[in-house]
């Protein structure tokens, strides 16, 4: 009996236990992301709108009344719809292509969770090539958009798949190059000690009139990463009905959907760690506190910073789409090759230069 | 090994490709089909497909008693249904020669311009839609509501009104109703200028839009485009003024007419720009009216029986959407011989072949939207 009880705490402190425990908890994240989000998302929508949003649907008897917790149960119910609706496949899509593309936009967000932090201590795996490790494997999402666009057999996912790759590869350069810049200032492509280096110095947008430019690069860039209003000209309902995800429906194009609010969440936390301190707490900034104050930069309290750090771009996401029209595909290769990446180019340089001085 | 040496050009022809865009599509604005021909997002090609929404109005008149066909007339274009009416009742007055009360011509002249403003609400904000602003046809459509607010208040329905008769209206304005339409007005006029700020002049609408789908005068007219589609290209022709109807004359208003302020003149940010000017100038044409609007019997003219004497008359009558003419035929019986419309938004949307082709796919929709089409209208 013992045996089998040492060999059973042997599994689950294995290695690849621990590999399994980690998987779970990124997948939590991105479900519980997701649910959460999407509420957000329409609530915000609506109030921007003047409409109430979702006001129906409770959880556990909880309606929340008539006023911004009414209808908290929406997404979950949602959520539970797509995933016992009917599995359709066109008859005239290429089926194997079809089913595998879901996974590997999936798969693209899931292994990036791997690098992102969520406090000094919670995060899978944090390791050297960290930054370079998360832009690396949030583009592998576009060989699915690729793959789902063309195996729907379908004009409309057909433009806008081929829409999608192009928008998102040429938005990784200005976002690459604005995070390089960082890079070049930390001296290290490790997060820890990106964030360490903003501890003992300052947060790197007060650091230089250049990074206050890489960062609304970045998260120009990063907006049009994820596909979203003004550049959702991927999906853009208006004119391609639901763009690369026309023929999806139920399960799979729930993974889409959970897919692209880890993106959001991705493009986020990265913005707030690498130029808005990460887990550092913002009463720093103001040494009009008392020096006791400074607890709250706790482990936990680093990850209450960062996610609320993350929450205000994400809301501010949120307004640009309810409030801005759509871009053109010419304008928006026009805004990335012609006005981004110059000058994303040119703060490089000048960045230098300034450690230099 | 190697046997292919060079590739094969042949294998690597591009070709166009045929895309059906609707009869269901999000912004077809109904149940329209455009047939385009595309070279990879560029439109070559495009042949608009209409009848899908025919439901043999002008057939169904040959059978019909004047007095019946109205709520007919209501839903061919159901967006502007008081337009449709009124065109109808003045093509009739004039065959019979019906001289109105003056208030009855006062509170036609109040509703067709509170229709004018909630039609060109709508037109604003699917155009907004297509341009992929979701925020700023919400707003619209809740002015819109108001509107209609007023007129389930004046006749009972919210979108079909079978209001306006051959000789009258179906009923006098309540009591409260120029109270009420007052204080719309003076919520509403601030709310232009919020719809201003948040899409007229923004920059990413402005991109979209200026330059874009440009509709010559010359092409617009030999087309028989009419309406803010027509005055967006810099004609200056309207029917309330050209070939005055009702009490017009004896109001105050101007016929904005476009400039090419962003753009060059007859783009689609000018027939937008155009429809947001007209709300303008029809909330100063409700106000004098409001003012101006005697007592009177508003069934006084209605006649017993509408017979019309032996003829024929075509009429003319400016919608929200350009000119709409009836033709009617009679033989002194109680239903028409024939009876012929000539929808606005028919002749809008037969140019969109001559203006679309060369743009890309979003400036299709753009353009679309921009001439404002009602299906129910084109395919009657």
């Amino acid at each position: 009996m013992s045996e089998i009880w040492t060999s059973t705490m042997e599994i689950f402190t294995s290695y690849g236990s621990m590999i399994s425990l980690a998987g779970v908890a990124i997948f939590g994240v991105m479900a519980v992301n997701a649910l959460v989000a999407v509420y957000f998302e329409r609530k915000v929508s609506a109030f921007m709108q003047d409409r109430l949003g979702p006001m129906e649907v409770g959880i556990f008897g909880f309606t929340g009344g008539k006023n911004f917790w009414g209808g908290i149960g929406q997404t979950i119910a949602d959520a539970l719809k797509l995933l016992t609706k009917e599995d359709i496949l066109p008859d005239s899509a290429d089926k194997k292509l079809m089913i595998l593309a879901p996974f590997i936009i999936f798969i693209g967000a899931f292994v990036t969770f791997i690098g992102v932090p969520f406090s000094s201590v919670l995060l899978v795996s944090h390791f050297n090539i960290g930054i370079f490790y998360i832009i690396a494997m949030s583009s592998v999402g576009v060989v699915g958009i690729i793959l789902a666009g063309w195996a729907s057999n379908n004009k409309w996912s057909l433009y806008g798949s081929l829409r999608s790759a192009a928008q998102i590869i040429s938005y990784e350069i200005p976002a690459g190059l604005s995070l390089i810049l960082v890079v070049v200032v930390a001296g290290s492509l490790n997060i820890h000690q990106i964030v360490e280096w903003q501890a003992d110095h300052r947060w790197f947008i007060f650091h230089s009139p250049m990074t206050v430019l890489a960062f609304f690069i970045y998260f120009i860039s990063g907006v049009a990463e994820t596909n979203r209003t003004p550049f959702d000209i991927p999906e853009a309902e208006s004119e391609l009905v639901a763009g690369w995800m026309t023929e999806y429906s139920g399960f799979r194009w729930a993974l889409f959907f959970l897919s692209e609010y880890a993106n959001m969440l991705i493009i986020s936390i990265l913005a707030s760690v690498v130029f808005l301190g990460g887990w550092l707490s913002p009463m720093e900034l103001f040494s009009v506190f008392p020096d006791s104050w400074l607890i709250l930069d706790g482990v936990w309290w680093g990850a209450f910073w960062i996610l609320i750090k993350a929450i205000i771009l994400i809301f501010i996401m949120m307004w640009f789409r309810w409030t801005f029209p759509r871009l053109r595909v010419d304008q928006l290769m026009h805004l990335c090759w012609k006005i981004l990446i110059p000058f994303a180019l040119m703060n490089l340089v000048l960045v230098c230069i300034w450690e230099l001085v | 090994m190697n046997t292919k040496t060079h590739i094969d050009q042949s294998l690597i022809k591009t070709d166009e490709m045929v895309l059906n865009m609707g009869p269901q599509h999000p912004s077809t604005h109904g149940v329209l089909r455009l047939k385009i021909h595309t070279d990879g997002e560029i439109v070559r090609k495009i042949e608009p497909i209409i009848g899908y929404l025919h439901r043999c109005f002008e057939k169904h008149c040959e059978n019909l008693g004047y007095e019946q066909i109205v709520p007919f007339t209501d839903r061919c274009d159901y967006i502007a249904s008081m337009h449709m009416n009124h065109g109808y009742a003045l093509a009739l007055e004039r065959l019979m020669g019906i001289e109105l009360p003056p208030r009855v011509e006062y509170i036609r002249v109040i509703v067709g311009e509170l229709q004018r403003i909630a039609s060109h609400l709508v037109a604003l904000g699917t155009f907004g839609l297509d341009i992929g602003a979701i925020t700023p046809f919400t707003w619209m459509i809740r002015d819109r509501e108001r509107v209609l607010d007023l007129f389930e208040y004046l006749c009972g329905a919210r979108l079909l009104y079978n209001y306006i008769w051959v000789g009258g209206v179906s009923h006098d304005l309540p009591e409260k109703f120029i109270r009420r339409t007052k204080e719309f007005l003076d919520y509403f006029t601030p709310q232009i200028d919020e719809f201003d700020q948040l899409l007229t002049f923004n920059k990413i609408f402005i991109e979209r839009t200026a330059d874009v789908g440009i509709l010559p005068p010359d092409v617009a007219v030999n087309y028989g485009v009419t309406g803010p589609s027509l005055r967006g290209s810099g004609v200056n022709w309207d029917l309330r003024k050209n070939d005055s109807y009702s009490v017009y004359p004896d109001l105050e208003f101007d016929i904005p007419v476009g400039t090419g302020q962003m753009g060059s003149v007859g783009d689609c940010w000018d027939r937008y720009y155009v429809r947001m000017l007209e709300i303008r100038e029809s909330i100063r044409i409700i106000n004098q009216a409001l003012k101006a609007i005697p007592a009177g019997d508003v069934h006084a003219a209605i006649p017993k029986k509408v017979r019309p004497p032996k003829g024929s008359v075509y009429s003319r009558f400016e919608t929200a959407r350009g000119e709409l003419g009836y033709y009617i035929i009679s033989d002194g019986k109680n239903i028409p011989v024939s009876l012929k419309m000539r929808s606005p938004a028919f002749c809008n949307l037969s140019v969109i072949s001559e203006i679309a082709e060369g743009w890309m796919i979003s400036d299709i929709i753009a353009i679309l939207g921009s001439l404002d089409i009602v299906l129910g209208e084109i395919d009657r």
